[in-house]
């Protein structure tokens, strides 16, 4: 049964032995999963925050209005495809191809399962891995910005020009508190291979406190690394241009940022590449810090859990819930002001991290050196005694002195501003009564089946 | 380890290799040109992005996929989006002139970069072109990353701390060079700016219409301010300050 259980989990050997045939159907079902993953998200966005603002959302075409995206994405392509004349032609034709295909990429290493057989070949669930397969994420996420700054210089226009200027500034800063997310992961991983992290993920380690008792630690790095997996879920939020952080195309500030210019196929390639980026990074989430496709507890105390196809289904309910928790995100938070939105990543993501990353490697230390106990204590005690000193002494704002009203008025300089008295009485105004005095009160029941017309009635008798 | 870590620890060049390598080198090689070549700065930072690309991809060739990967995320991701945000701030239309200012110069510079790089290929062929790949086994024995981090924090521990000392050096540099010193009470924030705004002397909002609080409608009587004194400023400057002449007074013969 182990030996069985062992061989779920894929290695780096496991890929590249897999024939032509094979290949193919794994980067077409690859490609097939992000264009179904847009037609339902852009689905699943809009029936949400319809749910979320008391609407039913798209109900028309088909059934739950499920074939309206796809409606949408038709009538795009027979719209006009509009080329500023001020554009870069060839930048701006390559613009959103860029994005789309380094979104698509992504998914590439993404692992979407253990060793399956298909049509007889036992392989794993996963397009490839390399032994740097997170950094090709990273890579994928960092070269998709190209497209969208590209798109807003050769636009040629103002507005598309200065989202894709925020985008850029934007990709920089968090992409930085991204990786620095990801290297505790792989400090704790020991591997940069998506797979290799999947399966680090599947029994947690053995915590010893003190050699007191023992607890077995949970697998999920969301759990055992949670600073990390916060600052990279917003990062991710602020790679992908959501909202709150969808600067680059403020439709207050900037019309669509970006995108303004855009119409026609190449619109809907933008539009693809946001919301595959969407499930992409949801998918890498998954795998970085909830376990990829191994199922949750509960499920995992049926021994066939995480084997064969059902991971899949394991995988995708994850990914899902990841999908809904960006759109939870887009329906309840404002979006930030641009200063807020980098003080944000530059001073409290960055430091955070930079902080933990520092506490875990001194806790691994801990854990794999042949210390000896005592120094070991004596380490553990500096460490408190530092925190205990640094929250005694951290300085404490300066709190100004509270005064009154008056106080505050009798503090002014002669020459001020004038104010009105402060017992000034306002007598009401006349006018105000005969408003209030011609106005018909509501018409509450007029929507109420049986008593329609009878409101009025009433009140005219 | 992976097939092409093998691959190419055993020393030969495989045929995929060589496929990548015949693809990739020519794009390289016009990625490298049209940098030279584009006028506009944009584009040549897109040409430059070109090159660092394939740079990448035969870096992963040869079994250095970390390095590989972190040219592509570094140097093309970040490096060369900071100069494209640069670029894009400079203007859109700002291409060079191709205006020779010394005469004959295109052509000693293409000859010379010609002669230069012929040289360099010569010599690089002649001094590793018998030499087969060696220890790339033994790097990588642990793994291509580790192996890395296992020179960089040990043997080369110096020499890195150094390098991020000197770019921090030049980092910390740039900044004081273009920061302006502002003292921190100089600085208007929010509340000094508002405290700006309502001392005596300053009129906080906007100008109050001719006419507000006033028994007439005409636009020369000014408007009162709160505490019921009169506001000169609320009168237009541009309204002349004219009186009737005998003339305009005279009866125009239209009474009747």
């Amino acid at each position: 049964m182990k030996l069985v259980y062992l061989a779920q989990d894929p290695t780096l050997a496991d890929f590249g032995k897999d024939p032509w045939w094979l290949v193919l159907i794994k980067i077409v079902g690859a490609f097939v999963f992000a264009v179904l993953a847009t037609l339902l998200g852009v689905w699943f966005e809009r029936r949400v925050v319809a749910r979320m603002a008391q609407r039913p959302g798209l109900n028309q075409i088909g059934p739950f209005g499920l074939l309206q995206t796809l409606a949408d994405g038709i009538k795009m392509a027979f719209k006009e495809d509009i080329l500023p004349k001020s554009a870069d032609k060839v930048v701006y034709f390559f613009a959103p191809t860029i994005s789309t295909i380094c979104a698509v990429t992504a998914l590439s290493v993404v692992p979407f399962g253990p060793m399956v057989s298909i049509f007889g070949e036992r392989t794993p669930l996963q397009v490839t891995d390399v032994s740097v397969a997170v950094l090709v994420l990273l890579a994928c996420s960092s070269m998709g910005v190209y497209g969208i700054v590209l798109g807003g210089w050769a636009s040629g226009s103002t507005y598309p020009l200065l989202g894709g200027l925020r985008s850029s500034a934007q990709m920089i800063s968090y992409e930085v508190a991204m990786g620095l997310s990801i290297v505790a992961v792989f400090m704790t991983a020991g591997t940069m291979s998506t797979s290799g992290i999947v399966s680090a993920q599947a029994d947690g380690t053995r915590l010893n406190f003190f050699g007191l008792f023992d607890l077995p630690a949970p697998g999920w790095y969301a759990i055992l690394l949670l600073p990390s997996f916060i600052i990279f879920f917003i990062s991710t939020v602020g790679e992908t241009n959501r909202a709150p952080f969808d600067l680059p195309e403020a439709e207050s500030e900037l019309v669509a940022g970006f995108m303004t210019e855009y119409s026609s196929l190449k619109f809907a390639l933008f539009m693809l590449s946001e919301y595959v980026a969407m499930v992409t990074m949801s998918a890498v989430t998954t795998t970085l810090f909830l376990g990829g496709w191994r199922a949750p507890w509960p499920i995992t105390l049926w021994d066939g859990a995480n084997s064969g196809w059902w991971p899949l289904l394991w995988f995708m309910g994850k990914v899902i819930g990841l999908v809904f928790i960006f759109i939870w995100l887009r329906g309840t938070l404002p979006r930030l002001r641009y200063d807020q939105f980098m003080r944000l990543g530059w001073k409290v993501l960055l430091p955070i991290n930079l902080v933990w990353i520092l506490v875990l490697a001194g806790i691994r230390t801990l854990q794999k050196e042949d210390l000896g106990d005592s120094t070991r204590y004596s380490i553990i005690a500096g460490a408190v005694l530092v925190v205990l000193l640094v929250t005694l002494l951290w300085p404490s704002k300066k709190r100004p002195p509270q005064r009154t009203l008056q106080e505050k008025v009798n503090r002014r300089p002669a020459g001020s501003f004038p104010l009105p008295p402060m017992d000034l009485q306002v007598p009401p105004s006349p006018r105000m009564k005969r408003a209030v005095a011609e106005r018909e009160p509501a018409n509450v029941g007029a929507g109420q089946p049986g008593d329609a017309g009878t409101g009025h009635d009433e009140k005219e008798v | 380890m992976t097939t092409q870590t093998v691959l190419a620890a055993a020393g030969g060049v495989t045929g995929g290799e060589q496929i990548t390598f015949w693809i990739l080198a020519p794009l390289a090689l016009i990625g490298a040109i049209g940098t030279v070549w584009a006028r506009n700065a944009v584009h040549s930072a897109l040409w430059l992005v070109l090159t660092m690309l394939c740079l990448g991809v035969f870096y992963v060739l040869q079994s250095g996929p970390f390095i590989g990967m972190v040219q592509i995320i570094v140097y093309t991701g970040a490096i060369m989006m900071l100069f494209l945000f640069v670029l894009m701030l400079v203007g859109r239309d700002a291409s060079d002139s191709l205006i020779e200012t010394l005469r004959g110069q295109r052509i000693a510079a293409i000859v010379l970069g010609l002669g230069f790089g012929a040289l360099l290929a010569t010599g690089m062929w002649r001094a590793l072109g018998q030499a087969d790949a060696a220890g790339l086994e033994q790097a990588n024995a642990n793994g291509n990353v580790q192996g890395i981090a296992a020179l960089l924090f040990t043997k080369y521990v110096f020499a890195f701390e150094i390098t991020s000392a000197l770019l921090i050096t030049a980092a910390v540099g740039a900044m004081v060079l273009a920061h302006v010193e502002r003292r921190r009470q100089d600085r208007m924030d929010q509340v000094a700016t508002m405290k700006a705004r309502f001392r005596p002397g300053n009129y906080p909002g906007p100008k109050p219409g001719p006419g507000v609080y006033a028994t007439s409608s005409s636009v020369a009587t000014p408007a009162r301010l709160p505490d019921g004194g009169l506001t000169e400023r609320s009168v237009p400057q541009i309204l002349p300050q004219r009186e009737l002449t005998d003339e305009d007074r005279a009866l125009k013969g239209t009474e009747k």
